[in-house]
């Protein structure tokens, strides 16, 4: 009799549980109280023994004299540090899912200049890429468009939503890749002679494609200012570059050997832009000029080889720190898609070689809020930000630190990827070797 | 071309003096990990002619040996990388679904500053693969980075057992199916091109057994049979004298090498990449087949989409002696980091996490009487490190293959080349990341052409 009710309740048990196993976890909205935890609030310092509230998607207390609301769910958070999400100043999230499957790349449309494609139509929330990101800490990316001069608009996202619009963290930028005189990869078998071409004609196509961009800036104003009734013709990609001229939208200019930053440098000088220079993998070697031309860089991956055979061993680790310490403003990115969960460690390299580790906390934090002119949002831990906060149980640079908890804008993100859910099936497989 | 020959065969004769140089150095008072035996404190590792000689306290050595203060830093074994491509002019021979006859030791250039870049990460010994184009590929290369040599043999590692790579999955029947319209086209052909070649090995050894049994007989007039290195070679795997390093990814192909090796009676049997272990790694405990993994690479290609970063913990777990591999001359400059995303994902100790870079690919190898922990008696392959290797705060200071110093962080030149390319005029070469460009398919685009 005992069995079968123990049978019974087993049963019971089963039925109500087995519903939530059987389909994925979702995210919960709410009132939070994070309590007893150390605050990194990168921009107000380090608060100990410390509480944060998340309430309708926002971060509404900070401190250690805090009065939790009625009704908010508490996590304890003995042990554990609070960060803001951590930012990713560039990747291929969302954009693509399988890269050697080119039905599943979706990063990379035809043509030279198409500043009018979006990346932001083109990313897939439901991406199998996306949780095993964000479980890790990285709550926010800029998703980027590659190939040509002018490939795309770049999108930043949070990584939480079921549609585009969801996601959308309220910053969009034109991309543009400077000519290069470089080799592009170790399996780039071009010639000197070809190299110097294709660069060139590059800088023709640039310069032609700007100078139309500024006519028809000066045709559509001259429209605006005489009321007149003409109209423009359709150019979609003149339209998508006019606030770019204009200086109302930013410019993230691609360029990476020290040759060719010099030249964008001399590029950008005597044009109104809002510009902020991406990769700058030799930065180091122009870190002066960056600096006193003011421009942002958004520097990565750090894990990356030198770009010259006789360079020292470790300047990609340290160029991010070697910028910043010249004055230059440095965020960092991981230009991946499917290790973007490895951001932490690209700024931790960078940390370890000469950043130090509060500026390369700041680089995948407040500064790309900076850059991309979200600040108001994100990048810190400040009462009236946008709750992107990760609870970690230790350094998040270091490589052992398990997230625990993650939150995007105000929503419990469930801890689960295919990752992990792999593990919780295969670590005690069953039927192990024997059926 | 000629008038260059002189200062090479200088330079040759030079660095053979150097390859084989074989240093004596007391390093003193660091944190010992040895991997196989523990940590010890305040402990000294003293290397004489090449071997460790002694490990404990208060060690003393001959005035003129070299001293290397080791306090505050931590001293862990050489750490070895199971798969890798560096140091290799060639890596794929593409011609034929089967090209057991070659070898990358034919290949070596000790003149590839990747070589160089890995010891500024603690790597001491690479396995110099051959690519995964064909599902018998070429037989490998053990070599020690004794950078500064520019003789390829002083690279190799002499003594270290023989290795072949065989591949399963996409790349051998993208190569040969999609690219050349000829079998394996798919997971069953691969199998297949394993039990004919098999096969035909086995026939081979048993002609040349009859032969070689009858030859010496009164009245014996037959011929021997015709000399072929692709066979002999699959007749050495089918002996037991090579150890077999299988690319491989999905669960299911994994299974079948393992039932194709059973059938044959093979043995040493070591998978590389392995992104699906986990799925069958009881299956793998129970072969003694070994796995050389990526610390978190996947979705690059649709094999690895249904992977995960717990692979390595996963295989640990069941009892798979696991290694954490590079494949990528960028990925091998940080292994010590790569290793300890094992805590991250899944969380093993210290010890199994340090035993992924050090002893278990030495296991793999067949070399782990002679490296993988600091013990006594073994080469004196070292890496000291500020800060717990384990930790992201850990930088790399001193290399050491055999005793000799091979890479020095605080005096080392930043131009560390031993080679310039006179002909070489583009000086910058930007990073396309690794996983964009799969080495192990490097010189096969030819087969891709339109």
């Amino acid at each position: 009799m005992k069995n079968i009710i123990k049978l019974t309740a087993l049963t019971l048990l089963v039925l109500i549980i087995a519903p939530a196993f059987a389909q994925n976890a979702k995210g919960k909205t709410g009132t939070f109280a994070l309590t007893n935890a150390t605050l990194e609030t990168i921009t107000n310092g380090t608060i100990q023994n410390g509480t944060l509230v998340i309430s309708d998607g926002k971060i509404t207390a900070v401190g250690t004299n805090v009065t939790i609301p009625q009704g908010a769910e508490t996590i304890d958070c003995s042990g554990h540090i609070l960060y803001p999400g951590m930012i990713d100043g560039g990747t291929r999230l969302g954009l693509v899912e399988v890269n050697s499957d080119p039905r599943t790349r979706d990063y990379s449309e035809i043509g030279e200049v198409i500043p009018q494609v979006h990346a932001l139509t083109a990313i897939n929330p439901n991406s199998a890429l996306i949780p095993v990101t964000r479980v890790s800490g990285v709550t926010t990316s800029l998703a980027v468009p590659s190939g040509g001069l002018f490939p795309g608009t770049a999108a930043l996202i949070n990584l939480h939503g079921y549609t585009p619009d969801q996601m959308f963290a309220g910053f969009k930028a034109v991309i543009l890749n400077f000519p290069t005189t470089a080799k592009r990869g170790r399996f780039d078998r071009r010639s000197e002679e070809d190299i110097k071409k294709a660069s060139e004609k590059a800088l023709k196509n640039l310069n032609d494609a700007w100078d139309k961009a500024v006519q028809y800036h000066k045709i559509d104003s001259a429209i605006k200012e005489t009321k007149s009734k003409e109209t423009l013709d359709y150019y979609p990609e003149m339209e998508a570059l006019l606030p770019v001229v204009r200086g109302e939208m930013t410019l993230l200019l691609e360029v990476n050997a020290a040759k060719d930053i010099k030249s964008a440098l001399s590029w950008i000088k005597g044009k109104e832009l809002k510009v902020v220079f991406t990769g700058v993998s030799e930065g180091w070697r122009v870190a002066k000029e960056l600096a006193e031309a003011k421009v942002p860089v958004i520097t990565g991956p750090v894990l990356s080889t030198p770009t010259r055979a006789y360079d020292r061993y470790d300047r990609p680790y340290a160029n991010a720190g070697a910028m910043q310490k010249a004055g230059v403003k440095v965020a960092i990115r991981t230009s991946n898609a499917e290790n973007v969960r490895n951001l932490p460690y690209n700024a931790g390299f960078a940390a370890t070689y000469g950043m130090g580790k509060e500026e390369a906390l700041k680089a995948i934090t407040i500064v790309p809020a900076e850059i991309f002119g979200v600040e108001d949002a994100l990048g810190s831990l400040e009462v009236g930000k946008t709750a992107n906060v990760v609870v970690a149980d230790g350094d998040i640079f270091e490589t052992k630190t398990q997230v625990k908890h993650v939150f995007i804008e105000g929503w419990q993100i469930p801890m689960s990827s295919r990752h992990t859910k792999l593990y919780d099936e295969f670590l005690e497989r069953s039927p192990g070797a024997k059926k | 071309m000629i008038k260059n020959v002189a200062p090479i065969v200088l330079l040759f004769l030079v660095g053979n003096l150097y390859g084989q140089q074989k240093g004596s150095v007391l390093i003193k008072n660091g944190t010992v990990i040895t991997v196989t035996q523990g940590i010890k404190e305040n402990t000294d590792v003293y290397i004489k002619d090449g071997l460790i000689r002694k490990i404990g306290g208060g060690l003393s050595a001959p005035k003129d040996t070299k001293v290397i203060d080791a306090t505050g830093l931590y001293v862990t074994p050489g750490i070895i990388d199971a798969h890798s491509h560096i140091a290799l002019d060639a890596i794929n021979e593409a011609t034929s679904p089967v090209t057991s006859e070659v070898w990358t030791g034919d290949a070596v250039n000790p003149l590839d500053i990747s070589i160089y870049r890995a010891l500024a990460g603690g790597v001491t010994i690479s396995h110099a693969m051959h690519g995964s184009a064909n599902a018998i590929g070429g037989q490998c290369e053990t070599i020690k980075h004794r950078y500064g040599t520019v003789d390829p043999d002083e690279l190799k590692m002499a003594g270290a057992p023989r290795t072949i790579k065989f591949a399963l999955g996409e790349n051998p029947t993208r190569v040969h199916g999609s690219g050349n319209k000829i079998l394996p086209r798919t997971r069953m052909g691969v199998e297949q091109v394993f039990r004919r070649s098999f096969s035909e090995a086995r026939e081979y050894q048993q002609a040349w057994d009859t032969y070689n049994a009858k030859k010496d007989q009164k009245g014996f007039k037959g011929m021997p049979p015709k000399y072929d290195l692709r066979l002999k070679t699959l007749a050495d795997v089918l002996a037991g004298d090579i150890i077999i390093h299988c690319h491989s990814y999905r669960s299911d192909e994994i299974y079948m090498l393992m039932n194709v090796c059973r059938d044959f009676g093979i043995k040493r049997l070591v998978f590389q990449h392995v992104n699906e272990g986990f799925k069958v790694a009881p299956e793998l405990a129970e072969f003694g087949a070994m796995a050389s993994v990526f610390s978190d690479w996947w979705a690059y290609k649709f094999e690895v989409y249904y992977s995960t970063a717990y692979n390595a913990a996963i295989l640990t777990e069941n009892g798979v002696v696991t290694s954490i591999n590079s494949d990528s001359g960028e990925l091998i400059r940080h292994l010590y980091h790569e290793a300890a995303k094992t805590q991250k994902y899944g969380g093993l100790s210290d010890d199994q996490a340090m035993a992924m870079i050090t002893i278990n690919p030495a296991r793999q190898l067949g070399i782990e009487d002679r490296v993988g922990s600091l013990e006594t008696g073994k080469e004196g392959d070292v890496a000291i490190f500020k800060n717990h290797p384990l930790s992201i705060y850990a930088i790399p200071m001193y290399t050491l293959v055999d005793g000799v110093v091979r890479f020095d962080r605080e005096n080392d030149a930043d131009d560390m080349r031993i080679y310039v390319d006179p002909e070489e005029k583009i000086e910058v070469t930007l990073a396309v990341s690794d996983s964009d460009t799969d080495r192990c398919m490097q010189d096969t685009e030819f087969l891709f052409k339109e």
